[in-house]
């Protein structure tokens, strides 16, 4: 989609119609790019545009102004119709600094238009941005349509009435620069102004300042259209079912789907937590549902969020934990203990970018291994990934129905970019979704009571502390057959690891076929994904159809075990490429469970495929 | 529990499991455990609504060997786990049992976490000043010098001192016993009553790997001299009242004092009050051998626990709300589509 946006010219006042525009908000991580984008967003959703975002931004939360590394970013695609990515290249970079442009430019779509606070443009901080020369005087953006001027100026003398300091005047920056984004898109001004009278409701002279800097940037486009590049653009609503839509990131979505899933459990909700980026917006979503059921504990570490969690399953509640690859690894030893203990658990792992500490706020997939295999001794877990921050809510009461259906702790994977991209979701009618209700057992069963007796699940009865008459130990040394009493006799431990493996494998019984996506069983060529690269990988395989290629998409959502018709599915194509962010680790396992060829394709950039790599990925099997 | 519920009366025998109890015969532990079934039928608990709770190591088999629900969790954790246990169902009763490794070493964020917020729970750590499970290897509240398979040449770090480790993260009680002590019963039940995180120290002899290294004041003989058993309104006073604990005034520290003709005030022996935190912080650090071993209830004085308090909020931030998940979807900036189209 991220070449439908068109240049040529329409006439003043009369906005140009385009299918979907790409455009990218960059600026110093004190500029306010993510709020900025973030409002954007709201008004693209408001429009009934469809569309997707990619917040980019440093690790640092105020690095030195004005330098590269420093640089903070907001993409958002949108379109009248299917969106699936934020799009490869924007048509529009409004770069805030010279850092910002220096360190964005290089993807903007040729011919693309770049709006420039030239106000930042000084000796100092073209310096601070390595440029030798001014950009805007040597000839280096050529291939695209410069828009450069004073914003900052501009911004000053619009806020000038409200008496503000320097420094603050100039923070109104980012809502003179939303104004002029607004006008650009034919959008209505009204919601975002509700929201900064909202937002500095304590402090009503910033609320008009800002109301102010956005009233004048939306009337320098009216102003400005007559001429120079700056057109109006009009995106027509995209077509969507009839209902109640809002905007959800895929933090908010895990959360409601997980406070969803403890109501279809009808349990109430333990979440142990600690913060790490870029998982810590599930803790404080949650902290705010308490009126749900919900404790929310921010523990001392890892190691004790998810201790704490299994301590609440252990007395009857849903335990939850959340984190990123370096606190997942914390977690390792005592995920094997809620496997040991066959205790319901439920673990999001918001991937980013590694080893160690890596890139904590780009996103990655290279948590796969970790997920499946990652832990000491033969210790199975059910796995699940999200594809989008909407299937995140489903996949969030999926990890919750497997858990207490199971009695084992089950990950869900999601990553930096799930988590803090938002899209439109159509509100979900929650009388659709089955409930799980779970039973506890409260009597002594005919037979007598056994800690570790099984029913057709191979699952094991969950009693609560402080039931009479089922009193009895639980822990991490091997567990003797039914009994659960301590036993590490050789046939004993051989029993028990075939039977935790049978349960986790048995899963596969409840959860449905892997279905094509796109195309037909049998393809010449299939793209095999999971997690995030869902996007790219729909567009791209939607496109090559489109061209006639016979590319199949398969898009898998439970990594671990996987659906059981998965092997004659893969079996059936001719090519198999499996694109990821990681160095080929589901391409890995596909190839260990089912003896297929599954080719890699890899990226590990910090950044999310874009649809034309998919695209040559594909040509490149195929050739 | 609710406490207008009866208690139905229960025997010693009636908190004792079919297990085989397997620690080494003559292990320290075996004392304690039994303090601990003589002591439960006098604390109008049940046994359905007791849970212990342990880390890894020797005395953390503790709970199989109780006949209530238990959990033997992985090393050092038990204060984690014993966290979501309690908030979870603050009506249980929960007792953790720790080691000087499990709570001091591997698990001393967690003990120190625990104590910090005050989780009503009752924490019995065991010191044997050994790693006795792996082997004998030298543990953090070992003495300089001790000779271990990790320590051939004698340990060279300073040891902890779990006391005073206690106070110094927050804890509201701090006692502490030791294994074959016909006290420790009294102290578990001061600790039992203290609402919020007790915290009680239990020298425990290992017999394999660090035998006899409290002898010095566990022994009965000579115990009326080495031993000084702290309780709340009487003066401080041991070898059979010859002696006390007095404040230095100039040196603002203790000091022995001997006590003529039971005149234990024109010495300035100090009363044991056991809410005076600044006393108590001297009292932990009483080095012994210059001071006999303090032992009993050092500190007792409560303050509202964790629980209550995560509780307390979750009940005031949910009044007048209702758990509605489809309005709260709902909620906010939505738009509506209408007459829609079905997707492409």
């Amino acid at each position: 989609m991220a070449t439908a946006f068109k240049d040529d010219h329409a006439g003043a006042h009369t906005p140009v119609h385009s299918d979907a525009v790409v455009v990218r908000f960059a600026g110093d991580s004190g500029d306010g790019m993510q709020l900025t984008g973030g409002q954007f967003t709201l008004s693209s959703a408001l429009a009934g545009n469809d569309f997707a975002t990619f917040p980019d931004f440093p690790a640092e939360i105020r690095a030195p102004q004005g330098t590269l590394f420093g640089v903070s970013a907001f993409q958002i695609n949108f379109g009248s119709q299917a969106i699936d990515t934020a799009g490869d290249q924007p048509d529009v970079l409004v770069a805030m600094n010279p850092a910002a442009l220096k360190t964005n430019v290089g993807s903007l779509r040729e011919g693309g238009l770049i709006i420039a606070d030239t106000g930042e443009f000084t000796a100092r901080n073209l310096d601070k941005a390595k440029y030798t020369t001014n950009p805007f005087e040597d000839g280096s953006l050529a291939k695209w349509q410069v828009l450069a001027f004073d914003i900052s100026a501009l911004t000053m003398e619009s806020v000038k009435p409200y008496g503000l300091g320097n420094k603050e005047a100039l923070r109104c920056k980012n809502m003179w620069t939303l104004g002029l984004a607004l006008w650009m898109f034919d959008r209505d001004r009204q919601p975002i102004i509700d929201w900064l009278n909202a937002k500095f409701a304590k402090n009503q002279v910033l609320a008009d300042a800002n109301i102010a800097a956005l009233n004048a940037g939306h009337a320098y486009g009216e102003t400005a259209e007559l001429s120079g590049p700056l057109k109006q653009y009009h995106v027509d609503a995209a077509p969507a079912p009839a209902g109640v839509y809002r905007t959800v990131t895929g933090a908010e979505s895990i959360s409601y789907g997980l406070v969803a899933g403890a109501q279809l459990a009808g349990l109430k909700m333990f979440f142990g937590g600690y913060p790490i980026t870029p998982a810590s917006a599930i803790l404080h979503h949650l902290s705010r549902l308490k009126e749900y059921g919900i404790t929310t504990f921010q523990a001392e570490d890892e190691i004790a969020a998810i201790c704490s969690a299994i301590g609440a399953s252990y007395a009857g509640q849903l335990g939850v934990t959340s984190s990123s690859g370096p606190g997942i690894a914390l977690k390792g030893e005592a995920m094997g203990l809620a496997i040991m203990t066959e205790l319901p658990l439920v673990i999001v792992n918001s991937q980013r970018g590694g080893p160690s500490t890596g890139l904590p706020t780009k996103t990655e997939q290279s948590d796969l291994y970790q997920a499946v295999y990652g832990r000491n001794g033969d210790a199975p877990m059910p796995v699940i990934a999200a594809r989008s921050p909407v299937d995140a809510f489903d996949c969030a009461v999926e990890a919750v129905r497997i858990a207490v259906e199971y009695m084992t702790p089950v990950m869900l994977l999601t990553d930096g970019y799930i988590a803090n991209a938002a899209e439109p979701w159509k509100v979900p009618d929650l009388e659709g979704y089955k409930p799980f209700p779970v039973e506890f057992l409260e009597a002594v069963p005919e037979g007598g009571f056994k800690p570790y007796a099984r029913d057709h699940k191979l699952k094991r009865p969950w009693v609560k502390p402080g039931t009479p008459g089922l009193l009895h130990r639980i822990g991490g040394i091997e567990k003797e057959v039914d009994t659960g009493h301590i036993n590490y006799a050789p046939d004993n431990h051989q029993a028990m690891t075939d039977i935790r493996s049978a349960k986790v494998n048995g899963v596969a019984d409840s959860i449905p076929d892997q279905i094509v996506e796109q195309g037909a069983t049998g393809a010449k060529i299939a793209v095999v994904g999971w997690g995030s690269t869902y996007g790219p990988i729909a567009q791209a395989v939607r496109r090559k159809r489109a061209e006639g290629v016979d590319v199949a998409h398969v898009h898998i959502r439970h990594i671990w075990p996987m659906p059981k018709n998965l092997g004659d599915l893969l079996k059936s194509f001719d090519h198999i490429i499996v694109p990821e962010m990681n160095t080929g680790q589901l391409k890995t396992v596909l190839r260990d469970q089912f003896l297929v060829d599954a080719k890699p394709v890899n990226k590990v950039s910090g950044q999310p495929f874009t649809i034309a790599e998919i695209e040559a990925a594909i040509e490149s099997a195929l050739s | 529990m609710n406490d207008m519920t009866p208690v139905k009366a229960t025997s010693p025998k009636d908190w004792e499991t079919d297990q085989e109890v397997r620690w080494c015969p003559g292990c320290g532990d075996y004392a304690i455990l039994k303090a601990v079934q003589r002591t439960m039928p006098e604390l109008g608990s049940t046994p359905e609504n007791t849970v212990f709770i342990s880390g890894i190591g020797c005395s953390s088999r503790f709970p199989y060997y109780m006949e209530t629900y238990g959990f033997h969790t992985i090393h050092g954790r038990a204060p984690a786990i014993a966290t979501g246990v309690k908030l979870a169902n603050p009506d249980l009763d929960v007792w953790i049992i720790t080691g000087d490794g499990d709570a001091l070493s591997i698990g001393g964020n967690h003990t120190m976490h625990l104590l910090r917020r005050n989780l009503d729970c009752q924490i019995m750590l065991f010191n044997n000043e050994i790693y006795g499970l792996t082997k004998g290897q030298y543990s953090p509240t070992s003495r300089v010098g001790t000779t271990s398979p990790s320590t051939p040449y004698g340990s060279v770090d300073r040891p902890a001192t779990p006391c005073a480790f206690a106070l110094g993260s927050g804890a509201r009680f701090v006692a502490r016993g030791f294994d074959v002590s016909k006290n420790l019963p009294e102290v578990l039940k001061a600790a039992h009553a203290h609402r919020g995180a007790a915290f009680i120290e239990i020298f425990q002899n290992c017999i394999v790997y660090n035998k006899d290294v409290f002898e010095d004041f566990a022994a009965p003989k000579g115990a009326e001299d080495q031993q000084l058993w702290l309780r709340n309104g009487e003066p401080m006073l041991f070898a059979k009242g010859a002696k006390g604990i007095a404040l230095d005034t100039e040196a603002l520290t203790l000091k022995v004092v001997d006590v003529v003709e039971g005149d234990w005030k024109s010495a300035g022996v100090i009363v044991h009050d056991v809410t005076n935190r600044s006393v108590a912080h001297m009292l932990v650090e009483m080095r012994f051998g210059e001071f006999p071993m303090a032992l009993g209830v050092l500190y007792d004085d409560p303050r509202p626990t964790f629980n209550d308090a995560v509780i307390a909020q979750n009940v005031s931030a949910s009044a007048g709300k209702t758990a509605d998940l489809g309005k709260l979807l709902a909620k906010g900036q939505t738009w509506t589509v209408e007459d829609g189209h079905p997707e492409v």
